[in-house]
């Protein structure tokens, strides 16, 4: 029986699909057989930042209205030998085609065949949001160091809290700038934890990397070379119920400029 | 065994004490109260109204059998019904009593969005953050750090303070005062262990701690000590 975590934030563009994706491949890494689920109907791009976009034949709401299986509509990803599926978000219909009850069915029926179940929610408290937790077993909420971020946080975990079934949410800090921080304009670290006072499961650095990679339709979790990817590794192997230390921020800030030098030094 | 008296009435100097039975039944009580006031009424010569207060012992009045009552006093000429006094209140109105007088403890987080009310007084171990709130009949004491909103004797409680061990909050609200934090002074000062109270130019006014002491010696609720 496998375990599904919902990767929420409240807020837009703070990161959700690109953790979603790369805490689901760092967990293939690491022999895992996952399965990703994109409950952005309306607005799916899980698929894009996975590039898988043009192998999808059925998705979600296919399955949830019985037009196909679960297994037709799984896309799966070569670069992994069967341990990485996706299964695809609609993109005709909006939100209100599925239901809660149906999301959770589903959910407990991919959670038979596969290790971890990663559910990349929408942004936003309507609808979606409670299609993506609702077959949920435990949750990480995505924060960026901003106020605007950190407030959605908050107001995400206050709903979170109140799912009876789910396990307290972790959090990911995304984005993080280290020379910002230092100089205090962007939040503190030890702010946001304070702030959102819940478990800490990863923090990720601000790397243009994770950007081209996700241009290309591939995870940045598949370099071994980028910070960023080190981090969602970390992530998955916290996930996985390793003790990681994080990252220290010194020198994920370091690696980040000496790749801007070698990606400055190289042209 | 017609000698016992329902009705009985005496004289203070504030005015009329009636005592009424509280062993009779209701009709039989009202029809007494009318012929013992009829009897008076001829008596007593229109002066200047005198008050009555009434005692009713452990009967339990209805809000409209008190109307009634007052309506039967009030009809002979210069009486008037000071109030009604009961050794009996109903299990709900105790309820709501002992709710107004409580301390609640509540332990967690008040995050952005969240609603936390109670009708007394409200012990909060844990913060409240931006876009939280806490709303409290009497008095809110925060143990960890007020960020969002509080409003303490939102039933219009003057005397009700907002303590917090950290107090950085968007707004203060007691009673109907509101009171927003200025924006030139934000999270550069420590802010620690401070309260709110209304003064009495009916202005929030934040202080230390200590200063309550004097100010709302009614927050003591222990009796006797050292």
């Amino acid at each position: 029986m496998g375990e599904a975590i919902v990767i929420t934030s409240g807020k837009g563009g703070v990161g959700k699909t690109t953790t979603s994706a790369n805490i689901g491949t760092a967990l293939a890494l690491q022999g895992k057989k996952v399965c990703l689920v994109d409950t952005d109907i309306g607005l799916r791009n899980l698929d894009v930042v996975m590039g898988l976009e043009n192998r999808i034949i059925y998705d979600l709401v296919d399955v949830v209205e019985k037009r196909c299986k679960i297994h037709q509509a799984l896309v799966k990803d070569k670069r992994f030998d069967g341990l990485l599926y996706l299964l695809p978000a609609a993109q005709t219909v909006d939100k209100s085609a599925v239901q809660p009850e149906q999301m959770k069915e589903l959910i407990t029926e991919l959670k038979q065949d596969y290790d971890y179940i990663i559910i990349d929610c929408p942004a936003g408290i309507e609808q979606g949001y409670k299609n993506a937790i609702a077959g949920a077993d435990k949750a990480i909420v995505v924060t960026t160091p901003e106020v605007s971020a950190v407030r959605d946080a908050d107001r995400i975990i206050g709903l979170l809290e109140k799912e009876k079934s789910m396990e307290s949410p972790r959090l990911v800090v995304n984005r993080i700038r280290n020379h910002m921080m230092k100089s205090g304009d962007m939040l503190d670290l030890d702010e946001v934890t304070q702030h959102l006072s819940i478990e800490l499961i990863g923090i990720v650095a601000d790397d243009e990397e994770v950007i081209k990679a996700s241009n290309h339709g591939e995870p940045i979790a598949l370099n071994p070379n980028s910070k960023a990817s080190i981090a969602y590794r970390n992530i998955a192997r916290r996930i996985l119920g390793e003790s990681i230390p994080l990252q220290p921020l010194e020198e994920a800030n370091k690696g980040v400029f000496t790749k801007l030098k070698k990606f400055f030094g190289v042209r | 065994m017609k000698n016992r008296q329902n009705v009985t009435i005496k004289g203070t100097k504030d005015g009329l004490v009636l005592h009424l039975d509280d062993s009779c039944s209701y009709e039989e009580l009202k029809k007494e109260l009318d012929q013992k006031l009829s009897a008076n009424t001829q008596t007593q010569d229109e002066r200047n109204l005198i008050s009555v207060k009434v005692e009713i012992g452990n009967r339990y009045l209805t809000e409209a059998q008190q109307e009634e009552l007052k309506e039967l006093i009030r009809q002979k000429k210069n009486l008037v019904v000071d109030n009604i006094e009961a050794n009996v209140i109903t299990k709900e109105e105790a309820n709501r009593l002992k709710a107004e007088t409580e301390v609640v403890t509540v332990s967690r987080i008040i995050r952005s969005g969240q609603v936390l009310e109670v009708p007394g007084d409200l012990l909060l171990i844990g913060d409240v953050n931006p876009g939280g709130t806490v709303i409290a009949g009497g008095n809110i004491f925060i143990m960890g750090t007020l960020k969002g909103v509080a409003h303490a004797g939102y039933l219009g409680n003057d005397q009700a303070v907002i303590a917090a061990s950290s107090m950085k909050p968007s707004q203060l609200r007691i009673s109907d005062c509101i009171e927003r934090t200025p924006e030139s002074v934000q999270s550069v000062e420590k802010r620690e262990m401070e309260c709110a109270y209304i003064d009495d130019n009916r202005q929030i006014i934040i202080d230390r701690l200590q200063a309550l002491i004097q100010l709302r010696p009614d927050l003591t609720r222990i009796e006797g000590g050292h």
